[in-house]
């Protein structure tokens, strides 16, 4: 069986590790958040100004002034802290967030990453994503393996307009875990029940598979 | 201390005119200079060009001015909440220029810095590079990116003193601490205004040498754009 959105969060919240400032995007990234190990300590950064980012507000005590990079109300854990746009992106672009975490449209065997813009659709903006991808030494991205109409969206090159270079380091997607090196895309995991088979046909990049592949474990 | 302080809004975009360049703070609608925005649509100064993360949405923020179509272009990280600036931007009435948002951050920064010019890594390899200065430091690569040359800059502040002296709150603080910086005349808006002393000098976070009008705002309405809450158990 393919992953869910909540099982592909669930299987990147395991690559956490202690001690670490994390930053997630919007859609399944966020949903990361849920699956934190128990026993770990991990600081979740907002780029609009916030660390230590908490779960919604109680109904009645939402404030408008206490917002994610989703525009979402939040709230804000103990120990956390407060800080301008500017300072946020130097705890990026500075290396001092270990972990990103983003949603992608496409992602190439050299570890390029397509996520903010789709030719003739409306351009929305890549808000924080390309100082994300440019700068964090480890990006996990999460994504469905392949399109609507099946088609691989794990490229020999992307074909929608590029936000970073050579920066993604492992994906997860509904069928598999990888780790991207040597341009190609090695296969760590297989989704539960999901074929070595099955994620060849799907992957358009060059793939390599290694001896046995284990299942994920939840 | 020299006092910041104008009367209402009115004084305080005295000045104001028809194709200037403005920056306003905020992230989404959080933090955004909402007295600032009414007055320069009542006053209807046209051809702006406006620095600001986002865009508002249709009928509040920035949207009030796009829907009057006073902006000529936006300047901005994100613009995904508007319907009329789409419709704008698809049939070429608006320019956009789309920017990543550090390197929006660190312009406003640069700006009222008195750096030039700086290095980022962001955008590199994408169109957002093209046509700019690259250039490789200990084996990665980064891209020129320049100050701004804003006329105004209108932010909005929780705490503000009659000495120009500003305190924010929460994540509404995100872009207006730079955009202070960074304005020819800097406008605060501030739901408080204090006399001078009353603020705690260790807790300002702008000093009010960046800022040259200060006045009380009114009639906050502080939107959510997106209300996520926790059931009450």
């Amino acid at each position: 069986m393919a992953l869910s959105k909540q099982e592909i969060a669930q299987r990147i919240a395991q690559e956490l590790q202690d001690k670490w400032y994390v930053n997630l995007g919007i859609g399944i990234p966020t949903l990361v958040a849920n699956y934190i190990p128990k026993n770990i300590d991990v600081v979740f950064q907002s780029e609009n100004g916030m660390l230590g980012m908490g779960p919604f507000p109680i109904d009645g005590e939402e404030d408008a002034d206490l917002i994610n990079a989703g525009k979402q109300t939040v709230t804000i854990l103990k120990g956390g802290s407060l800080f301008d746009s500017a300072m946020s992106f130097a705890m990026i672009r500075g290396q001092h967030v270990q972990l990103t975490v983003l949603g992608a449209m496409e992602v190439s065997h050299n570890g390029d990453i397509a996520n903010w813009k789709i030719p003739g659709k409306m351009v929305k903006g890549m808000g924080g994503a390309m100082d994300l991808v440019a700068s964090a030494e480890n990006i996990i991205v999460a994504m469905m393996h392949t399109d609507k109409a099946g088609e691989s969206k794990l490229l020999k090159k992307c074909s929608l307009p590029l936000t970073g270079v050579n920066c993604v380091k492992k994906v997860v997607t509904n069928l598999a875990y990888l780790e991207i090196k040597n341009n190609a895309f090695y296969l760590l995991e297989r989704a539960p029940g999901v074929s070595v088979e099955e994620i060849i046909a799907a992957t358009e990049g060059t793939l390599i598979v290694e001896g046995e592949i284990p299942e994920m474990k939840f | 201390m020299i006092n910041k302080v104008v009367k209402n809004v009115h004084e305080a975009l005295q000045g104001v005119e028809d194709g200037m360049v403005f920056m306003l703070g905020g992230f989404g609608l959080c933090g955004i200079p909402e007295n600032c925005i009414s007055e320069l649509v009542r006053l209807g100064v046209n051809n702006l060009t406006c620095i600001s993360n986002n865009a508002g949405v249709d009928d509040f923020g920035l949207g009030l001015l796009l829907k009057k179509r006073q902006i000529k272009k936006m300047v901005s990280s994100y613009v995904g909440e508007n319907e009329e600036f789409e419709r704008q931007m698809l049939s070429g009435e608006l320019d956009v220029e789309l920017i990543p948002q550090g390197t929006l951050a660190e312009r406003c920064r640069a700006t009222g810095a008195g750096i030039p010019a700086f290095y980022t890594p962001a955008g590199y390899g994408t169109e957002v590079a093209e046509g700019k200065e690259t250039r490789e430091f200990n084996g990665k690569m980064y891209v020129l990116e320049h100050a701004f040359n804003p006329e105004f800059a209108f932010v909005k502040a929780w705490k503000g003193d009659t000495a120009g002296n500003l305190i924010f709150k929460g994540t509404a603080r995100n872009f207006n601490p730079m955009m202070a910086m960074a304005g020819k005349i800097t406008v605060a808006e501030v739901e408080e205004l204090v006399e001078a002393g009353e603020l705690d000098p260790n807790q300002i976070h702008t000093p009010g040498i960046f800022v040259q009008r200060i006045f009380q705002g009114k009639d906050y309405e502080k939107r959510i754009e997106q209300r996520t809450v926790t059931p009450k158990s």
